[in-house]
């Protein structure tokens, strides 16, 4: 039982950072029906700069600071401003294949001008553990989930009660009746854009230092990421968190109970049962079909 | 002007297929095994194209059957069976797993669809990479041999080249036929406006099972053929990276145009193969080509092989617009 506990936290951790991931991937589809294919290197690239700014001499918290600058600079101004904004017009597809083009050229420009090996990353935690009646768990885990969950909340809180964010809600829900209501629809969707960079940031900030910074450790958690969000439900901004967690902790128990070889194939069993039976996701709302 | 055009596609296809018979007398070893190398590649994105280019279909899993129609000739071989059955049964093999395939499609279509095949993918290469007792796992299958037609030994790249070239031709001959059939027009409607298909009586139910299955038939002998020329096989080149890069060879040729694979199998596995040995450009090939695909997406998002198609389209506007300009003086001189 213990043993069954302590795997189920861990779940939790990584559980949460596939949620950030996963949220930032809900937020673009709403606001602009954008499918992101290189969430998982929205992730990667952030935790490079990291290592680039921590190189140069800069403080932890400096760095951070810049991190998340320079992300929503790049992957949230340049990438809304070049790729998304010229192919709106065309529909999903051809958002789909640029941004799978794009994460190729990230993925391998990061190897080819950066490094090929594993980079370690600071962690925000301290190396501790703790052991709570039997159970051990360490700071790291616990403190990636608290943090996770905090920025979940914020994120829910923000879009909730601030004017901004009902703005943008109202931006995901029918960008016609928005206008027409006097919101400035396009900077809603780069606040949009912006807000799934900084969530990129913190996914970096709590995943690389468990796995490393690889120039491919996107490849993995964009697709889980993705796996999450239509678990939840695409529409549904909670539905990601949801999706998240339940990837992260069936992943973490069938590695344990059933097989580590086949870890990889949770998310995609879960992700198969739940759009033959609920298309739509756990707390999704169904779309209609046009002609 | 439309028959002019039709005998200059037929000379341009006669001049290409005459080059392809006397390329090897010219080439290097090498060079005649890049050659089948792209070929093989050629069957498999035509397969692809059918699929999503004709009728529309996202799939993100092709590579699983390339891998699946290499793995069952290798294994097939090892047990002492002939090739020329282990062919036909890589081929029957993806069609079956094409149509299970397809059912998801039924549920749920583009990008919902496009990620069910790409995990497909994924649990086809968790299991070549896991049941050694099968594939061999991470080791692979090596020494597999090349096959012989009629006593004649295939095992020269040079005759091996030529085996490939004429499946290659047979496999394209097939499907030119498939899309000029009442078929292949379903399989247009089916892309271009499913319920309208629906509405005008085609059982879209069938149709779509069927441009996966034929699709991934095509994968099944071209990954087929793949085995016995590298004659090494390991679950590398069968990843979801490999799929998602077919799927870009299928785009960037042109989806839907007959020769797309042509030229995107030569951008995707051709051009960078080639350039390995370049100082330099061969760790940048993928950073750019990836640029490429997003900048192409923005300026010519229906592929290479739309250009023609532009520059037409483009000639037409201007022409009509000189028409309408030439009609709208004379009414003022007239007036």
């Amino acid at each position: 039982m213990t043993d069954f506990i302590q795997l189920f936290l861990s779940g939790l951790a990584t559980g949460s950072i596939y949620a950030l991931a996963a949220l930032g991937f809900t937020l673009l589809w709403q606001a602009s029906g954008t499918i992101n294919f290189a969430q998982g290197e929205f992730v990667m690239l952030p935790a490079f700069m990291m290592l680039g700014f921590l190189s140069l001499g800069a403080p932890m918290l400096v760095s951070v600071v810049c991190t998340v600058l320079l992300a929503v600079l790049l992957l949230g101004w340049v990438f809304k401003r070049g790729v998304v904004d010229p192919l709106f017009k065309y529909g999903m597809m051809p958002i789909v294949v640029a941004t799978i083009g794009l994460s190729i050229a990230m993925r391998n420009g990061v190897r080819a001008g950066y490094s090929a090996e594993a980079h370690p990353f600071p962690s925000l935690f301290a190396d501790k553990l703790y052991n709570i009646a039997g159970v051990t768990v360490t700071l790291q885990d616990m403190g990636t989930f608290a943090l996770a969950m905090v920025i979940v909340m914020a994120t829910q809180a923000f879009l909730a009660k601030t004017v901004t964010g009902r703005a943008m809600q109202a931006v995901a829900q029918n960008t016609e009746s928005a206008s027409v209501l006097g919101i400035n629809v396009p900077r809603m969707i780069f606040y949009t854009f912006a807000i799934n960079a900084v969530l990129a940031v913190a996914a970096a900030m709590l995943v690389t230092p468990t796995y490393l910074a690889k120039f491919d450790m996107g490849e993995g958690l964009g697709t889980k990421a993705f796996f999450a969000a239509i678990i939840g439900g695409f529409n549904n901004s909670r539905g990601a968190l949801l999706g998240g967690l339940i990837v992260g902790v069936c992943e973490n128990l069938a590695a344990a109970y059933i097989s580590p070889a086949y870890k990889d194939a949770v998310a995609l069993v879960i992700f198969m049962v739940v759009i033959l039976f609920k298309p739509q996701g756990l707390l999704g709302k169904k779309e209609e079909r046009k002609v | 002007m439309k028959l002019l055009q039709h005998k200059f596609g037929l000379a341009f296809t006669l001049a290409a297929a005459a080059l392809l018979l006397v390329a090897p007398q010219y080439l290097k070893n090498y060079g005649v095994y890049l050659l089948s190398y792209w070929l093989v590649f050629v069957i498999a994105i035509m397969g692809l194209n059918l699929t999503t280019g004709y009728a529309g279909q996202k799939s993100l899993g092709h590579a699983a059957f390339f891998g699946i129609g290499a793995y069952t000739v290798a294994i097939l071989m090892k047990a002492g069976i002939s090739f020329w059955l282990g062919l036909p049964a890589a081929a029957v093999i993806c069609f079956a797993l094409g149509l299970v395939l397809g059912f998801p499609a039924l549920r749920v279509q583009a990008i919902y669809l496009a990620f069910a095949t790409l995990g497909f993918n994924t649990a086809i290469w968790l299991v070549m990479r896991n049941e050694e007792w099968l594939t061999g796992g991470t080791f692979g299958i090596n020494n597999i041999a090349r096959p012989a037609v009629l006593g004649y030994s295939l095992e020269g790249n040079r005759p091996y080249y030529y085996f490939v070239l004429a499946v290659t031709l047979v496999m394209a001959g097939l499907l030119w036929g498939l899309l000029r059939s009442p078929w292949g027009k379903a399989f247009k409607a089916l892309r271009d406006n499913p319920i309208r298909a629906e509405s005008l009586g085609i059982d879209i139910r069938n149709y779509t099972l069927l441009s996966f299955a034929i699709g991934a038939a095509y994968a099944g002998v071209a990954g087929a053929l793949f085995a016995s020329l590298v004659q090494f096989i390991e679950p590398g080149p069968f990843t979801v990276g490999a799929s998602i890069m077919m799927y870009l060879m299928v785009v960037v040729g042109g989806a839907g145009y007959f020769f797309g694979p042509v030229l995107g199998a030569a951008v995707g596995v051709v051009l960078p193969e080639w350039m390995r040995d370049v100082p330099g450009v061969a760790a940048w090939y993928l950073p750019i080509f990836g640029a490429s695909v997003v900048l192409m997406m923005v300026w010519l998002p229906d592929g290479l092989l739309s250009i023609p198609d532009r520059l037409k389209a483009r000639r037409a506007a201007r022409e009509a617009s000189a028409q309408r300009a030439a009609k709208a003086a004379k009414m003022k001189a007239g007036s």
